[in-house]
């Protein structure tokens, strides 16, 4: 029967008024009896319904654990390397020749300017030298027969600041200060390895070490090195006794920690304060810039899964396409009585249009909460701060809803092209 | 079934400043309408029919399938449009009218009953009744909020009262098509349009449905019914007979 509707004309019926100027009412529906008329359609099947969300839920969760996941795990690694690598600056000094009469490249004083350049957090100028590396340390001078005569330690000379310069603390006693160095005391501090090899556990009771032929007070110890772990295994002494007794003199390597993000800044400023007139013979070592680094490990693990959790969205909007399809199929009947009811094909479009954006939105809904789930779950597995972007959050069902009005808007098409003559003769 | 007094239904004169009308108490002004489909051989399922119904009046158009009879009804429900002639309802022309106005009008003068009853089974008999205001614009002092109790008001009147909040498939045929009738008054319409009311229904129910409509009639209701049983037909205060697209009176 779709001859009867032929010569009905669709176009050109907005706002039309009848030749004797008459003026008829429009159809119109209240906004709340859309959502109510759409939600009793999609809770009279709710198995249905319930199943029809379950692509978008697939979909939906995938792409937010992937998102979440990575997110998550991307401030890890950033978190790490924050600690360490990325607010770290080493700069190296080449050693002058030995016997030349040229000035040290880099002054002990130099740890207080590259201490005032903004940005860093704490500095310490260190000095070693390939001679004292590796030394003869005991931790009594009595020779008893078969006894281990000490331990080979590295002797370094380093400024006051070296506890925050390798972020460590103090386990016991303190360390020197510039007092100690002014006074060219004869005091050392050992790193926390170097003090249990020489069976020191304590510094209340002053213990001394010797080493070619001196003795030195140990009044602290070392603990927690984070950077140049190799001084957990070292003599720290004042510069100016170094000087004195071992001519350790000259600043070899400079421990910069800077704020986050402003390791490169530093970087480039360091050299400069150290040795204004040679800032080219300074080796510096920065941390690589992060940001890309990261992005490109990210693209590469993301990029299969986001391609996964969008084919799972398209099956799920395929699905709901489906399903709709059929809905309006059983529902034809119904289409019709409400076309007799006054209802206009837009009503009825907007109606299962509103419906399978419910579904899609509920899929959203339960695919953001399981996703959301997922990655805190991980997070709690691995240890790691779970990072979840709000707008991930909010944006997961508002996507499920974009992928149910996507998949309702042919089978609406389909129910309001319907004419009510033949739609009223479908069984109700 | 104790109906109150009813208003007699009437035009909407807030939407609808009526014009010229040529009878002001006719419902329905059929004038030489045609329908034919365009088939190979072209159908005439109409040919020149002219039919009048004033408002109260209680009309049975009988005729065999195949008759026109179902064209005849899709006509005057505004389902379907003539091919030519003028179409009257309620005193507005029709035939010129375009989809929306069409349907918005559907929805306001014309109360349909279905030999189906579509019901939604899904939606209590009182949400069935309010479906049919969802699509119109609330009339003055008729809102959204007064709609269940209107639809209680429809069910007491079509005797159905005590089985508000039930489900359709918990009632019997003929209470089934109680409750479509009670969602074809709730909208005050000019015209009940009824497309073989009992044909689902065995004869007692069959007997009740009919009662309620001379008692609608009684009322002051304008009552269309088409239908093949001549023992339906008989109860109209007007009958008339379709026969291959022509109408011809019915002897009293």
């Amino acid at each position: 029967m779709k001859l009867a509707t032929r010569g009905l004309t669709r176009a050109g019926t907005r706002a039309k008024a009848t030749p004797a100027g008459t003026r008829i009412e429009r159809p119109w529906m209240d906004p709340r009896d859309l959502w109510t008329e759409a939600l009793a359609g999609v809770m009279a099947r709710p198995v249905r319904s319930a199943l029809t969300t379950l692509g978008t839920v697939l979909g939906i969760t995938t792409l937010v654990i992937t998102i979440g996941v990575a997110s998550t795990a991307g401030n890890q690694i950033v978190g790490r390397f924050d600690a360490l690598t990325a607010t770290s600056v080493t700069v190296t000094v080449p050693s002058v020749a030995a016997g030349s009469d040229d000035e040290p490249l880099v002054d002990w004083s130099g740890t207080d300017a590259v201490r005032r350049l903004a940005g860093v957090d704490s500095a310490a100028a260190l000095a070693d030298s390939p001679l004292t590396n590796s030394v003869q340390v005991r931790s009594n001078d009595v020779k008893a027969p078969g006894d281990i005569s000490g331990q080979t330690l590295a002797v370094v000379a380093a400024s006051a600041g070296l506890p925050a310069g390798v972020r460590g603390a103090m386990t016991s006693g303190r360390f020197y200060d510039a007092g100690d160095i002014a006074r060219h005391a004869q005091v050392a501090v050992l790193g926390d390895q170097a003090a249990r090899l020489l069976g020191i556990k304590r510094v209340e009771d002053s213990p001394a070490i010797f080493f070619q032929g001196q003795s030195y007070t140990v009044i602290g110890i070392l603990g927690g090195i984070r950077r140049e772990q190799r001084l957990s295994t070292a003599v720290m002494l004042p510069p100016t006794t170094a000087a004195d007794r071992l001519g350790l003199e000259d600043v070899t390597q400079v421990l910069i920690n800077t704020a986050l993000g402003a390791a490169r800044q530093v970087a480039r400023q360091a050299p400069i304060a150290l040795a204004p007139g040679q800032r080219n013979s300074l080796a510096v070592a920065a941390p690589a810039d992060l940001s890309k680094a990261r992005n490109g490990v990210q693209n590469d693990v993301n990029g299969l899964f986001l391609v996964l959790g969008l084919v799972s969205l398209v099956v799920g909007a395929i699905g709901i396409a489906n399903v709709t399809l059929v809905t309006v199929m059983e529902r034809v009947g119904e289409i019709g009585l409400r076309r007799a009811l006054g209802a206009s094909r837009r009503q009825v479009a907007g109606q299962f249009l509103l419906e399978s954006t419910t579904i899609g939105l509920l899929g959203g809904i339960v695919g953001a909460a399981l996703g959301i789930a997922v990655v805190v779950c991980v997070a709690v597995f691995k240890e790691w701060t779970p990072v979840l972007d709000l707008n991930l959050a909010l944006g997961a069902p508002l996507a499920g809803a974009l992928v149910g009005l996507l998949a309702g808007l042919y089978p609406s098409l389909r129910a309001a092209r319907m004419e009510p003559v033949d739609a009223l003769r479908a069984p109700s | 079934m104790t109906p109150g007094p009813v208003p007699v239904p009437g035009p909407d004169l807030a939407t609808v400043p009526i014009p010229v009308v040529s009878d002001a108490t006719a419902v329905i002004e059929l004038t030489g309408v045609e329908r034919t489909f365009d088939s190979e051989p072209p159908v005439h399922a109409l040919r020149g029919v002219n039919l009048t119904v004033r408002r109260g009046e209680h009309l049975s158009i009988v005729g065999p399938s195949g008759s026109g009879k179902s064209t005849l009804l899709n006509t005057l429900g505004l389902l379907d449009r003539p091919t030519s002639g003028t179409y009257r309802l309620d005193g507005v022309e029709t035939t010129g009218l375009g989809d929306l106005e069409r349907t918005a009008l559907r929805g306001s003068r014309i109360g349909f009953v279905f030999q189906s009853f579509h019901l939604l089974p899904y939606r209590t008999v009182d949400e069935n009744v309010m479906l049919a205001e969802a699509y119109r614009r609330p009339r003055p002092g008729l809102g959204r909020g007064t709609r269940l109790a209107r639809a209680r008001e429809a069910l007491d009147r079509v005797g159905l009262g005590h089985r508000s909040g039930f489900r359709p498939d918990r009632l019997s045929g003929g209470e089934r098509q109680r409750v479509a009738i009670a969602r074809a008054l709730i909208s005050d319409p000019a015209l009940l349009l009824c497309d073989e009311p009992t044909g689902n229904l065995d004869s007692e129910n069959t007997l009740s449905v009919l009662e309620l409509f001379d008692d609608l009639c009684a009322q002051g209701m304008t009552l269309v019914l088409i239908t093949h049983d001549e023992t339906v037909s008989r109860r109209a205060g007007q009958r008339v007979r379709i026969t291959d697209g022509r109408l011809t009176q019915e002897p009293e």
